[in-house]
């Protein structure tokens, strides 16, 4: 916890990739065991905020302050810092030469050193509560979409992360996949796991999020409460983004 | 003409070589081997230090690349053998090597250090490919989770490479069985300095040059099988056989499960 109450902090914080500045002065502070969305059409930002936050990218200007831990800076241990942030990716990422047990004990063993009888029995419950143990010893390329999702989301919980960080995640899926996903990142959001998540789902934010924040090419335009950012929102840009994300249905 | 060649002495090069011949085809395979490990670990590292941070690192990769491709094999040879320990102004190359149950001499020592040399410059490029060919996700999955970036390298990036790295891989060490031929020129005694030998004595090069190049193309021939052998073993099962392609992956590199890589379980 830092300072000022926040499990994450950011301020001030803008990215850029050559010339094209795709964060501009990025304010956001999420309290531990809170749920905050970010939406905002494509190209707005969304993954590279997220990226920003466990240094898979490096910030240009700002700071960001995770569990009170100044992460910006320099002499941050990276890996530390990672093993307390669970990520996972739109395209699931699973490692497709291993299999789902192996995936899900593979960092807790080889990063955090623990032994594998512990590792495994410890994956096998996690496994257990989405209900795909006995897929434990299957290859990934043999799960749906969805369940290899899921997968991925136990594997970044396996180093027992304090925040979670979800980049829409059900982007790649089938319709009918969607569901079982959201359905684990809701209990994830009721057990209490301080997260951040990129998503299309408005319903679905609305639902979990104690904020959203609207992105708009690398601009925070508006951010409140989930019933006021999307059911009555002060600015245009937003009403647009609504509108728009409306028409296709996804509402 | 055919008429002059004595088919006798052909016929015995081919199917009765004396012991002489046998140990230097043994040291044909050996020296092959040997400097083609080498060249994949240097290769590896050069690759690794193509992508490094550290400017430094990808310059003297470069370098590295570009001498030894860009200059002939038979020049890189003679170089090792002759001219490194005046340059170096300490042994490189001993006059031979003893260590105790081995011995090496020193020609083969410098023969073994410049083809692996030289062969490294070229794994590089099909290292750095098979690199570049797994998408950077996996990557970023991998040390996301907290592993180090060599942990991640070892453990996700390089094994799902491999697939990509050892067709050519296999076609470099076709081309390194015959390349170990120029050796002759620093006296070592391989295949082919038994094939020169037998014929300034001789006379005779037609039976003897036909001779070796029979058991060069055995060799080759030989490898080739094995090489198929293993891409099939690796190869995308997408016609749907028992072992999906992900098993069969596994199994090739798992030697619990018959893999055909000597690489232990780590545990
Ligand atoms: N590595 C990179 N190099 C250069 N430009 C990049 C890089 N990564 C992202 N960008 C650019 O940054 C901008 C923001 O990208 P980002 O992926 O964060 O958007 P997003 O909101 O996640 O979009 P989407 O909804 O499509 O995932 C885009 O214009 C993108 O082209
Ligand atoms: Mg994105």
């Amino acid at each position: 916890m830092n300072a000022n109450g926040h499990f994450v902090s950011l301020q001030g914080v803008t990215k850029r990739f050559g010339d094209l500045e795709v964060l501009h002065d990025i304010n956001l502070d999420v309290s531990e065991h809170n749920v905050v969305c970010l939406i905002g059409a494509s190209g707005s930002g969304k993954s590279t905020l997220l990226r920003c936050i466990n240094l898979l990218e490096q910030v240009d200007a700002g700071s960001i302050v995770v569990d009170g831990q100044p992460i910006t800076g320099t002499k941050v241990d990276v890996n530390q810092l990672r093993q307390k942030i669970g990520i996972v990716f739109q395209a699931y990422n699973l490692f497709p030469h291993m299999t789902v047990l192996q995936n899900v004990t593979l960092a807790p063993r080889k990063a955090l050193g623990i032994s594998r009888d512990k590792a495994e029995a410890h994956a096998r419950a996690l496994l257990r509560q989405i209900g795909l143990e006995e897929k434990s010893d299957e290859f990934p390329d043999r799960l749906s979409g969805g369940q290899q999702q899921r997968v991925a989301i136990v594997r970044a919980l396996a180093t027992g992360p304090k925040l979670m960080l979800l980049d829409e995640i059900t982007s790649a899926l089938d319709p009918q996949l969607i569901g079982e996903v959201l359905e684990l990142v809701r209990e994830l959001a009721q057990s209490g796991m301080t997260m951040i998540l990129a998503t299309h789902e408005m319903s679905f934010a609305r639902e979990v999020a104690h904020k959203v924040c609207f992105l708009d090419a690398g601009v925070i335009h508006e951010e409140g409460p989930p019933e006021q950012v999307l059911s009555a929102p002060q600015e245009e840009r937003t009403r647009e983004f609504l509108a728009r994300v409306l028409e296709g249905g996804r509402l | 003409m055919l008429a002059s060649v004595d088919w006798h002495v052909v016929w015995v090069r081919v199917a009765h070589p004396d012991h002489a011949f046998f140990i230097a085809l043994t040291r044909t395979v050996y020296i092959a081997v040997i400097a083609q490990i080498m060249g994949v670990i240097l290769g590896l590292l050069a690759a690794l230090m193509r992508m490094s941070k550290l400017r430094i690192l990808r310059v003297l990769s470069g370098i590295y690349v570009w001498i030894f491709r860009g200059t002939p094999l038979l020049v890189q040879i003679f170089f090792v053998y002759l001219a490194s320990n005046q340059l170096l102004g300490f042994t490189l190359i001993p006059n031979s090597l003893n260590g105790g149950f081995f011995k090496l001499d020193g020609a083969i020592f410098a023969g073994i250090l410049a083809l692996g040399v030289n062969e490294g410059a070229y794994m590089r490029e099909i290292v750095r490919a098979g690199i570049d060919s797994i998408d950077k996700g996996q990557m970023e999955a991998a040390t996301s989770l907290g592993m180090r970036y060599g942990l991640a390298m070892r453990r996700i990036v390089l094994p799902q490479a491999a697939r990509v790295i050892i067709p050519p891989l296999g076609n470099e060490f076709n081309n390194m069985l015959k390349n170990t031929s120029l050796l002759f020129t620093i006296g070592v005694y391989e295949m082919f300095a038994d094939a020169e030998i037998g014929y300034s004595n001789s006379f005779q090069p037609t039976e003897y040059f036909l001779g070796v190049a029979f058991w060069y193309l055995v060799l080759t021939t030989v490898w080739t099988f094995i090489q198929a052998g293993i891409e099939r073993k690796l190869a995308a099962s997408e016609r749907g056989e028992e072992l999906s392609f992900r098993e069969r992956w596994q199994a090739a590199w798992n030697p619990a499960r018959g893999g055909i890589f000597m690489r232990s379980p780590s545990r």
